[in-house]
């Protein structure tokens, strides 16, 4: 590999230790405060947790990993689609469905993964690519289960654990869905500063070397690989059972490309990286698509193009430096 | 015979490929870029030609007329959109172009209507030749006459030329190529130019098999990319090969077995691309 090229690669600045605390609470009371606060967006707010957690997903497989898969949204749709048949066939229980969906997203990820990562470069990506046309032919083509070019309707889910119905105004849907993306966020964030998780790290900066001191490659890129599919297949189905429907255009190259657009706005390998996008991204979203769905193209393609050009940390680059700023004017003015 | 018909559609809609796919080749094996845009030199050339054409501009001149522009774009879009990303990473290159694409779909839509473009063939191409032992869309001949014609001049300009020479210098070893004299940065422009416009030229041609819809630019995508991926990125001949064969397994496969079609045609490109990572003719200076 070209070394010029791999300084793209290079990891950011290391995670501040003192950043946790304040750090972590900040975002969660935000979307606490955001259930009691904008009741009436309640649908959007899902909307956008749903994509935090897909982004987040992403951010396992390409910003640690260095996985530069196009064909994310597979797993997602796959998800989806898991939750909705298994609502209309199966159970309508919820959380059964969320388990099963993202098992079988997982092992859509195991299989896919065992095939094409022992590729690289452009050569993964292409598989990537092709494997996400393949996940929506397959989709478009089962028409007698998938409803086609229509989507799956007629989704109805029991009430949460028996006891919370999923209402008009989507106070369960929001609660329910913020509840999985803290564990899952929980989760990745223990795995990513596990041993595991700098295997990683290592695994993207330099595999050579990785391969050189024993680490088993192959089998950390499928792992981590059948770990993000299977947090975006709960994306998926949490997403099929909040709005009751699954359209093709969640298979979509277009969805690749948005939670691409997301995690690189928000900032790779920062975990929430993905909240910062995904907020961005649903409310200019909401706005632009009022208008025309072709200007809401061009919105995604010149932020994509801009933040390759000028944010190569993305917002969670901003954030750092405007709370660098802050810390030391702030020592500035107190006397010691 | 109509097997014989079913392949002779099959190498026309290859020829499509190639003649759209061709210019990938460049960017992606030559200057080394990942270029989610190429589809979207196609759809500008489609789309201006469909203009034209609307407008009584004879469909010959169209489409020269579209190639220029599309080559002009593409010469324009080098210097602001690639010529930035040379020294960094494939995801910042991949982001970038497919950030492109979508400003192109939206311009373009937002110019020319959101409505499906149609582009009426000429007279003396809608209608049907004997061939011998039967009558055959003059079309279809038209798209592989044109195809072979353009493979054989790439070849003859590529192999035997100067001007190829030095491509292949700068290809091969691009420090070197500049040591030497040769001006690389204007030689891959002129080449990138060039494969846009081609592109473009491909995207007139084939709009009656590739219709030039909106999302154009992102639905064929996957099948230029494609092509270049399992021809071997950078190899002219690979491309050649891969963009013929895959047009004629799809064009069979539609035929006999329309339900699985689809399934049929990834199926294809995983197995290739998984038996053969580098493509079936891998460039001389792979990476």
């Amino acid at each position: 590999m070209n070394p010029e090229r791999s300084r793209a690669t290079r990891s950011p600045p290391a995670e501040k230790p003192h950043a946790a605390g304040w750090g972590h609470l900040l975002p969660w009371t935000a979307a606490l405060a955001f259930y009691f606060l904008g009741a009436d967006f309640l649908g959007l707010g899902t909307n956008a947790l749903i994509m935090v957690l897909f982004a987040l997903s992403l951010d396992l497989v390409l910003g640690y990993a260095g996985i530069i898969t196009m064909g994310h949204a597979a797993f997602f749709g796959f998800g989806a689609y898991a939750a909705g048949l298994c609502a209309i066939h199966v159970t309508n229980d919820p959380v059964t469905g969320l388990l099963i969906a993202t098992a079988a997203a997982g092992i859509l990820g195991f299989v896919t993964g065992t095939l094409i990562l022992h590729t690289k470069g452009v050569t993964l990506m292409m598989l990537t690519l092709a494997i996400g046309a393949l996940v929506a032919e397959v989709a478009n083509h089962l028409r007698d289960y998938t409803g086609g070019d229509d989507g799956l309707h007629g989704i109805r889910m029991a009430p949460l654990l028996g006891a919370f119905r999923f209402d008009l105004w989507g106070h369960t849907a929001y609660l329910y869905t913020l509840a999985v993306l803290l564990a899952w966020f929980a989760l990745a964030w223990r795995i990513m500063r596990s041993p595991f998780g700098r295997s990683l790290d290592g695994i993207r900066q330099n595999v050579r070397r990785m391969r050189a001191i024993g680490t088993p490659v192959w089998w950390r890129m499928v792992a981590v690989y059948s770990l993000g599919a299977a947090m975006a297949g709960t994306a998926g189905a949490l997403s099929a059972q909040t709005t009751r429907a699954v359209g093709l255009t969640a298979l979509e190259l277009l969805a690749s490309g948005t939670v691409l657009m997301v995690l690189i706005l928000g900032g790779t390998r920062r975990l929430y990286g993905a909240f910062a996008g995904a907020v961005v991204y649903v409310v200019v979203q909401d706005f632009a698509a009022q208008v025309d769905p072709f200007r809401w193209m061009f919105v995604i393609g010149a932020l994509l193009m801009a933040v390759v050009l000028f944010l190569e940390n993305g917002l969670m680059g901003i954030i750092d430096f405007a709370a660098a700023r802050a810390r030391s004017l702030w020592r500035e003015q107190t006397p010691r | 015979m109509s097997e014989f018909t079913i392949v002779l559609d099959g190498i026309a809609y290859g020829m499509v490929l190639f003649i759209i796919s061709v210019g990938l080749t460049v960017t992606m094996g030559l200057m080394r870029v990942v270029n989610l845009a190429h589809g979207s030199f196609a759809m500008i050339g489609g789309y201006v030609a469909a203009v034209a054409v609307g407008a009584g501009v004879p469909f010959i001149a169209a489409a020269f007329g579209a190639a220029l522009v599309a080559g002009l774009t593409g010469a324009l879009a080098e210097v602001l959109v690639y010529r930035p990303l040379y020294r960094k990473g494939e995801l910042a290159q991949a982001l970038m172009t497919f950030g492109f694409t979508f400003v192109v779909i939206a311009a373009l839509t937002a110019i020319f209507g959101t409505s499906i473009k149609t582009l009426p063939l000429p007279e003396y191409m809608s209608g049907l030749v004997d061939i011998g032992f039967r009558m055959y869309p003059a079309y279809r001949l038209f798209l592989i006459a044109f195809g072979l014609a353009l493979a054989l001049a790439l070849w003859l300009g590529i192999d035997r030329s100067l001007y190829g020479a030095r491509l292949r210098t700068a290809v091969d070893n691009p420090r070197m190529a500049g040591a030497v004299g040769i001006n690389v940065n204007r030689l891959f422009q002129l080449t990138f130019a060039g494969g846009c416009a081609l592109a473009g030229l491909g995207g007139v041609v084939g709009s009656a098999l590739l219709p030039l819809e909106p999302y154009y630019a992102l639905r064929y995508l996957v099948l230029f990319l494609v092509v270049v991926g399992v021809g071997g990125v950078g190899n002219f001949k690979g491309s050649f090969v891969a963009a013929i064969s895959l047009g004629v397994i799809d064009t069979v496969a539609k035929y006999f077995l329309p339900s699985a079609a689809a399934y049929l045609f990834y199926g294809a490109v995983l197995a290739l691309l998984l038996w053969r990572p580098d493509g079936l003719m891998p460039a001389r200076s792979a990476q």
